[in-house]
């Protein structure tokens, strides 16, 4: 029997279709199409400038908005071969580990709820809750929130951030024990992850699958440790890794993450107030980054780069230059190819999300029609990002 | 230019050299090619990739992505860009394959990373350059009935009505023929 799920199906995160050849209750082969939420980014990003794409990569894994920016601002700064002050580069860690939580937070709550437990879902979306007020005071936005910019970030953290942060992991552990004492020894919680789903890691490393995904499955692989970027080295933190490769063990790694996300924001924390509450958070060479905007008003030089940047844009060197980050979902990167305009000749993003759906097949083939549920849940997924 | 401790781009460029004496392994140089990047002809990207993922001292195990680059008006216009990672090494190499216009083929890799199959769907898709030996070498973003390669430059960007209008009343039903929209206006730079 042929059995068609989605694209509109809940527990597909999105509009995910997945054409499921079963023979009873077990799946003989399994098709995903994608592609319902396509937009071209890609396309628009060779008609804006740098810094226009920004706001684009918001609606990719709206989910986690500042890891998306810090990807495609990495690999902006390492074309124009320039980097970030260090303080800007500890704002930016603290805020994608703070979007490493909310997002592993929304992924545990919604991947709870398809298997049947709905407690989860407000404990986990009331953290979620908070990360994105941390946001909305940040940037003023709530989840697209456009904050990094090409040499640093738009402006520079508001009074009180520190603290508001500082009290938010302060509680967290407390809370990820609560998802745990809810989840992690409930008999149908293993009964339904417990060997579902599982992937080898020969697998995952021919089907190309980062972040948790690969980690479940057992292989020691984060780029924050291995090729680190802002300074990821200086932090003092665990990578969590599965053995199974089953829905538990990414379940497992996942939740770990949390903990260590809360860890590394805790330190950046420190960083931040050692160099100071207010301070540097942009690069101060105008030909690639606006002037801060207190000098614009009294400058006549800071006017005019500011002029020609935000009129031009900027003009990065003939080039081209790919790096990726480790973000909530794995490996995500931007390839640029430059030709000396301020807009991009070809902008490619290497989604985590997208390469990761290709490992359905794998997981769900041979097993029950129930699991696929699992197995789309403990992909964490998310379609704006596969379809971009 | 820094490949990565460990793994140095003149050691990778050497071991292809002992295996592949016939084959040129053109280095891309310029102002700003910040990743090592190697040119291959297109007839032997499966066998350099295969080198390169069992290779012991190099073990590409994983690709991270198959892009396609349109260069218009440079002639051979297109390129296929793969970038592999060393996950042992924790290094990264890209590959490049230059393809003329006229002559849009290459083997798949899907036989080395079977991760490519989705990779390879999406350049299809893009600009029409065709794997051969693929599996499945259908459209994968756009819909199964699109007509034309989006991301070629000489592909407008705007001016398309859109695509479903049954239930909005007064309005009409799109052309198919694309044909009739007038791209919109770009200047091309020579890359």
């Amino acid at each position: 029997m042929t059995l068609n799920m989605g694209p509109q199906h809940p527990s597909t995160h999105g509009v995910l279709r997945v054409v499921l050849e079963l023979d009873g209750e077990t799946v003989v082969s399994a098709k995903p199409i994608i592609g319902y939420l396509h937009t071209g980014m890609e396309k628009q990003a060779e008609y804006k400038t740098y810094t226009q794409s920004i706001p684009q990569t918001d609606r990719m894994d709206y989910l986690a908005p500042m890891s998306n920016n810090l990807a495609l601002c990495l690999a902006a700064e390492k074309l124009c071969g320039i980097r970030a002050p260090e303080r800007a580069q500890a704002i930016r860690v603290l805020l994608t580990e703070l979007t490493r939580i909310s997002a592993h937070c929304v992924w545990l709550g919604t991947h709870a709820l398809d298997i049947g437990a709905m407690t989860v879902f407000f404990y986990c979306f009331r953290e979620r809750e908070k990360v994105l007020s941390i946001y909305d005071q940040v940037c003023g936005a709530r989840m697209t929130a456009s904050y990094f910019r090409v040499g640093g970030l738009s402006s520079d953290i508001p009074a009180g951030l520190l603290d508001r942060c500082q009290k938010f992991v302060d509680e967290m552990p407390a809370h990820t024990d609560e998802y745990e004492t809810l989840l992690s020894k409930n008999p149908i919680w293993l009964a339904r992850t417990r060997g579902v789903a599982p992937l080898s890691a020969k697998d995952a490393v021919a089907l190309g699958a980062t972040g948790p995904t690969l980690r479940g499955s057992g292989v020691k692989w984060d780029l924050r440790k291995s090729q680190p970027y802002c300074d990821y080295e200086t932090y003092d933190f665990d990578v969590p890794v599965g053995s199974a490769g089953d829905a538990y063990d990414r379940y497992m790694v996942r939740v770990q993450e949390i903990r260590q996300a809360t860890r590394i924001a805790k330190q950046a924390i420190e960083k931040i107030r050692r160099m100071g509450e207010k301070g540097e958070y942009r690069l101060r060479d105008f030909k690639y980054v606006v002037p801060p905007k207190e000098e614009v008003k009294t400058s006549m030089e800071a006017l005019i780069h500011h002029f020609k940047i935000v009129a031009h844009g900027f003009f990065p060197p003939v080039g081209e230059a790919y790096h990726a980050i480790e973000a909530p979902k794995g490996e995500l990167g931007f390839y640029f190819v430059s030709d000396g305009t301020p807009r991009p000749w070809r902008m490619k993003v290497r989604s985590p999300s997208f390469v990761n759906l290709q490992c359905l097949p794998t997981m769900i083939e041979g097993r029950l029609v129930a699991d696929v549920i699992t197995a789309i849940g403990s992909l964490d997924i998310v379609l704006g990002e596969i379809d971009r | 230019m820094a490949a990565a401790p460990g793994l140095h781009p003149d050691a990778v460029e050497q071991k292809l050299h002992e295996r592949f004496p016939d084959v040129t392994f053109r280095r891309q140089t310029g102002e700003a090619v910040r990743d090592h990047t190697l040119y291959v002809p297109a007839a032997r990207i499966a066998e350099v990739c295969t080198f390169l993922r069992d290779d012991p001292g190099l073990a590409f195990t994983m690709l991270s992505f198959v892009a396609g680059v349109d260069l218009l008006p440079r002639e051979p216009r297109f390129e296929v860009v793969y970038s592999l990672l060393s996950i042992p090494h924790a290094a990264r190499v890209t590959l490049k394959v230059e393809l003329h216009e006229n002559g849009l083929h290459l083997p798949t890799v899907t036989g080395v990373w079977p991760t490519a199959n989705w990779h390879e769907r999406e350049t299809y898709d893009f600009y029409g350059i065709v794997f051969d030996g693929h599996p499945d070498l259908t459209r994968i973003l756009l819909p199964d009935d699109w007509e034309g390669w989006p991301l070629r430059k000489d592909s407008p960007l705007g001016y398309q009505e859109v695509a479903f209008t049954h239930n909005t009343p007064g309005r009409k039903v799109p052309s198919p023929d694309l044909t009739t929209l007038k791209p919109k206006k770009v200047r091309y730079r020579a890359h």
